[in-house]
């Protein structure tokens, strides 16, 4: 007989392993359903994982990696405050949106002034679009009860028909022959977020992305929120009675993963995307929840899950290219790697017993 | 508001029926796993594997309704994996369904990349004697294909199943609570195994809804948020058969509704129209929360284990 008995305390070892365990799962099934659809899986998983860094082309690649795994990282490390209160922010993708689009309007606002001003504008309106966006669900959810899963989810389309609305109508460039899309922000100093040192990837986001695992880091260890944070997600009875207003939390979770997200937003925008178009979201708002779960909603681990989902995406584009194998497929690996992680979360937990309960 | 005028009501309600037929398959399957106590959030990613196998058997076999079954097995199969994360292995069910969500998504991608651009065969229509010959009635509501009749008498089945049968009540006291429902000698892990099967099932059903005759192809992420409005409308009827029924045609009537008046040539711009869903939804939900009648199930989301 097999059975499952509750550890004492979680357990370290496992907590830290199996995100491990998990990648390289994925990485097994991954390459079975590649072998089933006919493609080469070694080659396959060799193109994702391997190709982007130390192949051929990597001096290409790496800079794109730091380039998307930058807002994966700075969205994941917003929502893993939520995650941890037990609060389901799924709407990033929303908030991200939204916070490039605020961003953006400042900027083609000042259009074509130059002032070193303009930059820092554009960050204040993305956090706060971001903020605002993400403040729906949760002063609903304050207010009404309602549930934030569903009313943060519904805000995503609803964000992406306003930024199909306002890229064809109020943001168009004018002098863009009557094609939807903005001005390219790359291309006006003020407000473009352009690479620190030529053709490494290292743009403002990353830098930015640094910062925020490096301040949660320590916000999450040291100040009283982060403590609150943790016990309403651990404990949420034991947080009332200890004074702890269940309310704020919401607040300050949804807050702080909304701002983030738009700053991820305004980032994109200004930087590596360049214009709002209806295309400019790639999803990396679902992208970040799995790289926050599998970053244990801990900011180191989600700098480390932050850059190997980036690989996905970069790998994606290879496979495409080389072995026609459509880059959404990805989303299968991203979708394993969780399901994986939290099947050997159970190990955590609960430890596998063998024989008879006496 | 004129542009209201030149829609006609007869084609506008049978189109009603059709676009609403997805979504209320995946939302009353749904229902019945969260009365079972289970939030599945993967109702998207399970029509989408439903999209692309009913769509890839339908070409194969030539033949849709193979496609419909074909596809109600494979999700099924699919939300079997959850029910295993959740039930057994006692994983988060919200990170659970967002994963079914991303691999459903993704996996299907890689299903359909043949198939795009087919053809599927045509399911055809169905019209019952003597009832489709009543003027407009009869168009409007009965002359339609098998799937459209079957999601209306599934709706039945589930409110005389939940309401007026033993197994029924045995699967409402598990979703209510599951450690009396387990004292009381009950398996809660297979009822709810059964339950999320049927939910996969369903929301199957419904994606291969979407592709063989809505739309009628393959394309990919073609389901376009149907999953989440289902989940949307679950909660829209307090859980109740008849009110997900009445949510689902509310929901298909605005689709509908936004394309005949973009067709009508109305001022409103397309983009805030097709965000209406949406924050109808939302009002919905901040709506029937400050009724405070949410008759959601006590147990709904919460982790079981026999040794409490």
């Amino acid at each position: 007989m097999i059975r499952l008995e509750k550890r004492l305390e979680p357990s370290k070892l496992m907590t830290a392993v199996t995100p491990v365990i998990a990648v390289i799962l994925a990485m097994i099934l991954g390459g079975l359903m590649f072998a089933m659809l006919g493609k080469p899986p070694l080659d396959a998983i060799r193109m994702i994982f391997w190709e982007p860094i130390f192949g051929e082309f990597a001096f290409f690649y790496r800079s794109q990696v730091l380039i998307k795994a930058a807002p994966l990282i700075i969205i994941a490390t917003g929502l893993s405050f939520g995650f941890r209160a037990g609060i389901w922010n799924i709407g990033a993708e929303g908030q991200y949106i939204i916070g490039a689009i605020c961003g953006a309007a400042v900027a083609l606002a000042f259009y074509p002034l130059e002032s070193r001003f303009i930059f820092p504008l554009m960050l204040a309106a993305g956090l706060l679009g971001g903020f605002a966006w993400a403040m729906i669900p949760g002063v609903l959810k304050n207010r009404f009860k309602t549930n934030e899963i569903l009313v943060s989810l519904m805000l995503v389309y609803v964000a992406t028909s306003i930024l199909t609305a306002v890229s064809q109508g109020i943001l168009r460039n004018p002098e863009g022959h009557g094609f939807p899309g903005s001005r390219n922000l790359q291309q006006y100093p003020s407000a473009a977020n352009l690479e620190l040192i030529p053709n490494t990837g290292l743009h403002l986001g990353v830098i930015a992305a640094l910062l925020i695992v490096v301040v949660t880091h320590f916000f999450m260890r040291t100040h009283i929120l982060g403590f609150q944070v943790k016990i309403t997600g651990e404990a949420p009875r034991a947080a009332r009675f200890s004074g702890i207003a269940p309310d704020k939390v919401v607040y300050i979770c949804l807050g702080i993963s909304g701002a983030s997200a738009g700053l991820a937003g305004v980032l994109e925008v200004a930087g590596p995307a360049g214009q709002i178009t209806s295309s400019f979201h790639s999803g990396y708002g679902f992208t970040a929840i799995v790289v926050a779960y599998l970053g244990r909603l801990n900011a180191l681990g989600i700098l480390l899950s932050g850059l190997l989902l980036a690989l996905t995406y970069i790998g994606g584009e290879i496979v495409q290219q080389e072995l026609k194998i459509p880059s959404s497929s990805m989303q299968a690996f991203q979708g394993m790697m969780l399901f994986f992680l939290l099947a050997t979360d159970l190990f955590i937990t609960y430890r596998i017993k063998l024989g008879v309960k006496k | 508001m004129i542009e209201i005028m030149n829609i006609n009501p007869i084609l506008l309600v049978a189109s009603l029926m059709v676009s609403a037929t997805p979504i209320l398959l995946a939302a009353i399957g749904e229902m019945v796993v969260e009365k079972s106590g289970v939030l599945n959030l993967g109702v998207e990613g399970m029509m989408i594997i439903g999209a692309v196998v009913g769509f890839a058997v339908a070409i194969l076999t030539s033949n849709p309704l193979i496609g419909f079954i074909a596809a109600a097995f494979a999700a099924a199969l699919l939300s079997l994996v959850f029910g295993v994360l959740t039930q057994v292995l006692l994983a988060n069910q919200v990170a659970s369904g967002l994963g079914l969500t991303l691999f459903g998504l993704g996996l299907s991608a890689m299903i359909g990349k043949n198939y795009e651009g087919k053809q599927a065969p045509s399911l055809g229509k169905f019209e019952i004697p003597f009832l489709s010959d009543i003027p407009i009635f009869g168009k409007t509501f009965f002359s339609h294909d098998l799937i459209v009749y079957f999601a209306l008498l599934l709706v039945l089945a589930t409110y005389l199943f939940l309401m007026r049968s033993r197994h029924g009540l045995v699967l409402r006291s598990v979703g209510e609570n599951h450690d009396a429902a387990h004292a009381l000698g009950y398996n809660v892990v297979r009822v709810r195994l059964l339950a999320i099967m049927f939910g996969g099932a369903c929301s199957g059903l419904g994606g291969a809804y979407v592709s063989l005759v809505r739309v009628p192809q393959w394309t990919e992420g073609m389901t376009a948020g149907a999953g989440w409005i289902a989940l949307a409308i679950v909660v829209f009827s307090n859980w109740k058969p008849w009110r997900v029924l009445v949510g689902a045609y509310l929901f298909g009537g605005v689709s509908v509704l936004q394309l005949n008046l973009q067709a009508a040539g109305s001022k409103i711009p397309v983009e805030y129209l097709s965000m209406a869903p949406y924050l109808i939804t939302i009002l919905v939900l901040v709506f029937m929360s400050v009724r405070g009648k949410q008759a959601s199930p006590a147990s709904l989301g919460k982790v079981f284990h026999k040794s409490g």
